[in-house]
């Protein structure tokens, strides 16, 4: 079973490489658009500005391939900012047009009393969608957070499942075969392996 | 509400754990990346790895150190320790290093904060400040190139400064109390708490899980980093976890 990670110049790769590997499965740090549309699943990662990974999306071609690969239903999996590029826009930095696969925006958090921003550090989730394939077999714990905007999605049936940080704050979504976590799944301990591992198992759904 | 984090502190020199590593359960007790792996196992929130190398050889080690660390843990971990460039910093970030810690070089140049956090974002950016009560001051001065050379800077005002410049976070060392296994400094941590908004790893003087407690409540700490009851096994992580999410401290 491949993995196809988008390398499109944004982030450090090397660990949710490792840890698809750690799981079993073979792992493709890639940027090639045959490969990507060939793999078993595919990782959009993303750490940085919601302007610049567009941008570099755009200039690499990667955002037709990823629109490609949520075409064709091979599972597709937004990690960190990798999940906000799945949503119409963001106001990070100006405004900016997404992927468009999911409806929603993304935010900056509002500050509030005794909520630092960035959002860093370990939090809760509390599963909305417990029956959901990503979460399902799994208890509610706490994952690795970095962000310091946030996803309000268009439609709730897209949340999966939220963190509290004042309000609830979107932390996995999905749609049909499109995934996303807010989180670092690569370095959130056992249930980050454990998210990313049902994510691993789901198949291409068939046209 | 985020989770108080613990986090265990490896001094590593050319490659290899030093410093009171007493595990009977590991094959090589000065391997980083197995001892990593251990306390990622056992429950550890975050890792740092301090760099006390002093020859390139021994920098170019740690690299590598980093490359295969990121490889083997699913927690964040900081890597300090002779890093005063932006080049140096994207070396151990490209390695896999999730965050950079600065200390006596951020105090010669605190513009290296600034482009740290520009080039990487806050969030890859540890401070770290070694702070001694001053008599005269009545209050606390900044100490660099590991404790040895007073700076006549205030710790207050640099940590305010360090979290202007775009510091993601500090991690403050208590000379006072640091080796001493009596407590965290509780009145300085409450203090650099009270005055900044981003997150502070308390460290220094931790010798029994009431002073994690401490620094928690009291000390007002996001995070509490010791060395050696944790290699010495005078803590457990998992028993020092459960004990502090009993008395009603958010833990993971």
């Amino acid at each position: 079973m491949t993995v196809a990670i988008v390398d499109y110049g944004m982030g450090n790769l090397h660990s949710v490489s490792k840890a698809v590997e750690r799981l079993g499965y073979t792992s493709l740090v890639t940027a090639d658009a045959g490969e990507i549309l060939a793999a078993d699943s595919v990782i959009l990662p993303g750490v940085g500005a919601f302007g610049d990974a567009m941008e570099h999306l755009r200039a690499s071609g990667m955002d037709v391939v990823v629109k490609a690969v949520a075409e064709a239903g091979q599972p597709l999996l937004g990690i960190c900012l990798g999940m906000q590029l799945l949503f119409s826009s963001s106001e990070e930095h100006g405004e900016h047009k997404g992927l468009d696969l999911l409806p929603g925006s993304v935010v900056r958090f509002a500050p509030r009393d005794g909520y630092k921003v960035p959002h860093m550090g370990w939090n809760k989730l509390g599963f909305l969608q417990p029956a959901s394939p990503l979460l399902t077999g799994l208890e509610e714990g706490h994952v690795y957070f970095v962000h310091s905007y946030h996803v309000l999605a268009g439609s709730d049936s897209d949340l999966l499942a939220v963190t509290d940080y004042g309000h609830p704050v979107t932390a996995v979504v999905g749609r049909n075969h499109v995934y996303g976590m807010q989180f670092h799944p690569e370095k959130s301990g056992e249930l980050g392996i454990k998210l990313l591992g049902n994510f691993l198992r789901l198949r291409r759904e068939q046209a | 509400m985020l989770a108080k984090r613990i986090i265990p502190c490896l001094d590593v020199k050319d490659g290899r754990v030093v410093k009171g590593v007493n595990f009977v359960n590991l094959r090589d007790a000065g391997d980083p990346v197995e001892l990593a792996a251990l306390y990622d196992s056992e429950g550890a929130d975050e890792l740092v790895f301090l760099d006390i190398s002093a020859s390139v050889e021994g920098r170019a080690t740690m690299v590598e150190v980093v490359r295969q660390t990121a490889g083997e843990i699913a927690i964040p971990f900081t890597v300090g320790g002779g890093i005063s460039t932006p080049e140096d910093m994207k070396r151990i970030l490209r390695a896999g290093a999730d965050k950079i810690g600065i200390n006596t070089a951020a105090v010669n140049n605190p513009q290296l904060i600034l482009e740290g956090a520009r080039h990487f974002g806050s969030q890859c950016i540890v401070v770290a400040m070694d702070a001694k009560y001053n008599e005269a001051w009545g209050e606390w001065e900044v100490y660099t190139h590991g404790g040895r050379t007073p700076t006549g800077i205030r710790a207050l005002t640099w940590a305010k400064e360090a979290e202007r410049l775009g510091a993601g976070e500090i991690l403050l060392t208590s000379m006072d109390a640091d080796g001493t296994k009596d407590g965290f400094d509780l009145k300085l941590t409450a203090a650099v708490c009270d005055l900044l908004s981003i997150p502070v790893i308390a460290s220094g003087g931790a010798g029994r899980i009431d002073h994690f407690y401490d620094v928690f409540t009291a000390g007002k700490a996001d995070a509490g980093l010791a060395a050696t009851i944790f290699h010495y096994k005078e803590i457990a992580i998992h028993d020092l976890k459960a004990d502090l999410k009993q008395r009603g401290v958010e833990i993971r």
